[in-house]
């Protein structure tokens, strides 16, 4: 069995209460850092675990602490992103669902690092249920003394609270989240100032994901050097990989980084094969923003080496044959499922979820939902393909946050690789008009049509 | 705004009153506004699931705030309704996973079952249904959100089951 850092309780009968997660050893890592380790002894131990954020950007945790203004005297906060809500991805549900204790000594030894002593976990308001569970936790772990005035009775003293947001995909942007918790509106921020120079209430502060935050108790209690022996090169630790789509047991995965692709999908361990056995044709490998792979990249790279789930070769060969990481939503495709369908999907998704403050974005998701729409139901032409490709490119990298880059390249890499599926819409419209239309004839098999 | 065109009563018991100042306990006293998304929560359940105009502006009392910086939040988010409800509404995700594996086969099932499209609300009030986007179950699809709580691996049966289940009362709504 692979090393579990996150999940190697979650079968524990009772996890969820506060008696048994402490029974298990709960909370050892709070009386660790408050009793014998300085904040910055913590932030060092993080940096040199090379945790990465597991929220999709993969940007260093420990740096990304080292980087709150620490002199500016103003109170500082730790903000969990609980917002999940990238298609594809539900790891962090399961954890605050299943074991609510470890996000929340998470969030109390990490904020002892960052010397927060007011912070928050901000969650997405469609988990309601979740969201009372948290608050039913966060009311154990006060009366058991591990929040509140002066924890241990040391000088530390901290209150957490959870908060919920109402159904806006754009919070997930850490700005926006931030907007989001102070009342507002979702709509991001122009950086800089970052929010670990002004971020909450104009005061310094750092937003981490859940699964990110999770880590910091076992890191603590072994060490960062311990934590950085797991995995490969720069992708250390552990990964919580949601899976879904077309295959046998769907569901959230603990992985450590560096197993292939090719395992995770067809070892028993994990998603366990192919549904009805049928043909992989498609893998979203990080949530919908990343690049789609077509099958002859999923298990090989376009250099003919294998397929790791780290960082580094998911990424491999950039976005001409590669993808990302990003939140290890991982989106498995077989033979009967439309690309084009698929992307129109994710596109109404972008053009809906859309804050609207920036034009390209505002206006350019939903020309791209009705472009994609227009060639899914058999009504494009060969010149929609091509401003399809001109409008994404208009997108990226044109917008305040990186909602346009993800509405824009999951639309560029359907093109690049899909392009006949496209051009088989515009040809054979009469062949379209059922939306299952590749459920009883796979594009595989009727391919040739448009190939010559 | 649409709002304005249904009427609502407008009660803020002293239980829910005690739970919105819980809420408030967990922002600094200068920071009211910080409450809104989670008050609104709170205030929508207890009034049948929608927010009119008048009890916005109850909202932006209590918070003390303006009424726009309450109505600016509550179009904006999508989980905020500005028209009445069905009591038991039915919100489809159809995003990725959840279209790829039949979401879209299973509202059209409930919808002709009630009698309503998409956006609808049965005569009796007593149901909705609503396409919604990615609810970050794309491992249990399809699935729906029905009140605090979500309905996973969807099938015509389980539908047919939880439709009985609401009329004979015996469906949880909120997660108290």
């Amino acid at each position: 069995m692979a090393t579990k850092i996150l999940l190697d309780k979650i079968n524990v009968p009772g996890i969820r209460s506060y008696e048994v997660y402490r029974q298990q050893g709960g909370y050892s890592s709070v009386e660790k850092a408050l009793k014998t380790m300085t904040p910055d002894e913590i932030t060092e131990e993080v940096k040199a675990s090379g945790l990465r954020g597991r929220g999709g950007a993969g940007f260093p945790v420990g740096l990304k602490w080292s980087f709150i203004d620490k002199k500016s005297g103003k109170p500082r906060h730790l903000v969990c992103n609980a917002d999940e809500s990238e298609p594809g991805t539900f790891k962090d549900r399961y954890l605050m669902e299943y074991i609510p204790h470890l996000l929340i000594e998470g969030m109390i030894t990490s904020s002892y690092a960052l010397g927060a002593n007011l912070s928050y976990i901000y969650i997405r308001g469609e988990y309601m249920w979740v969201f009372k569970t948290l608050e039913r936790a966060i009311k154990e772990a006060y009366a058991a003394g591990w929040l509140g005035k002066n924890i241990l009775g040391t000088d530390y003293s901290l209150d957490l609270h959870v908060h919920c947001g109402a159904g806006a995909y754009i919070c997930g942007e850490e700005t926006a989240l931030i907007e989001s918790l102070e009342g507002k509106r979702g709509n991001p921020r122009i950086k800089p100032p970052f929010p670990a120079v002004s971020g909450l209430w104009g005061n310094p502060t750092v937003v981490n994901n859940v699964e990110s935050i999770a880590n910091v108790p076992w890191i603590v209690n072994n060490s960062g050097a311990d934590y950085a022996k797991l995995g490969v090169g720069r992708s250390t630790g552990t990964k919580l990989i949601s899976a879904s789509g077309h295959i046998k047991k769907p569901g959230v995965y603990e992985i450590e980084l560096g197993i292939s692709v090719d395992e995770f999908i067809n070892s028993d361990e994990y998603c366990g094969g192919m549904m009805d056995s049928r043909p992989l044709k498609a893998l979203v490998p990080g949530g919908s923003s990343v690049p789609v792979l077509p099958a002859h990249l999923i298990y090989k790279t376009a250099n003919g080496e294998d397929r790791m789930m780290t960082y580094e070769s998911l990424a491999e060969g950039g976005f001409e044959s590669g993808s990302m990481m990003g939140s290890g939503g991982f989106i498995v495709y077989n033979d009967t499922a439309c690309i084009v369908r698929n992307t129109w999907n994710f596109a109404r998704f972008y053009a809906h979820e859309s804050c609207g403050q920036c034009s390209p974005c505002r206006e350019g998701t939903g020309w791209l939902e009705k472009v994609l729409h227009r060639i899914e139901t058999g009504q494009g032409t060969m010149e929609d393909i091509d401003l399809l490709w001109d409008i994404q490119k208009n997108i990226e990298g044109n917008t305040i946050c990186p909602l346009g880059d993800a509405a824009a390249w999951p639309v560029a890499a359907a093109i690049r690789h899909f392009r006949d599926e496209f051009e088989y819409h515009v040809l054979y419209p009469e062949k379209v008009k059922n939306r299952d239309h590749f459920m009883n004839e796979p594009f595989e098999s009727i391919k040739h049509l448009i190939t010559n | 705004m649409e709002t304005n065109k249904y009427k609502q009563d407008i009660n803020i018991t002293p239980e829910l009153q005690q739970r919105i100042d819980e809420l408030l306990s967990h922002y600094p006293s200068d920071k009211k506004k910080s409450a809104l998304l989670p008050v609104l929560h709170e205030v929508q359940d207890a009034h049948d699931n929608w927010l009119s105009t008048e009890l916005m502006d109850k909202v932006a009392e209590i918070l003390e705030i303006k009424p726009i910086e309450v109505y600016e939040v509550v179009t904006f988010y999508t989980m905020y309704n500005q028209k009445p409800m069905g009591k038991y509404t039915f919100e489809f995700c159809l995003t990725s996973c959840c279209g790829l594996r039949g979401a879209d086969d299973m509202m059209e099932y409930t919808c002709e079952k009630l009698g309503i499209k998409p956006g609808g609300t049965t005569a009796d009030g007593l149901f909705s249904v609503a396409g919604v986007q990615c609810l970050g179950a794309c491992g249990y699809a399809p699935m729906m959100q029905l009140g605090d709580f979500y309905k996973e691996h969807l099938t015509k049966e389980k539908i047919d089951q939880i439709i009985k289940d609401c009329k004979a009362g015996n469906i949880i709504l909120h997660d108290k």
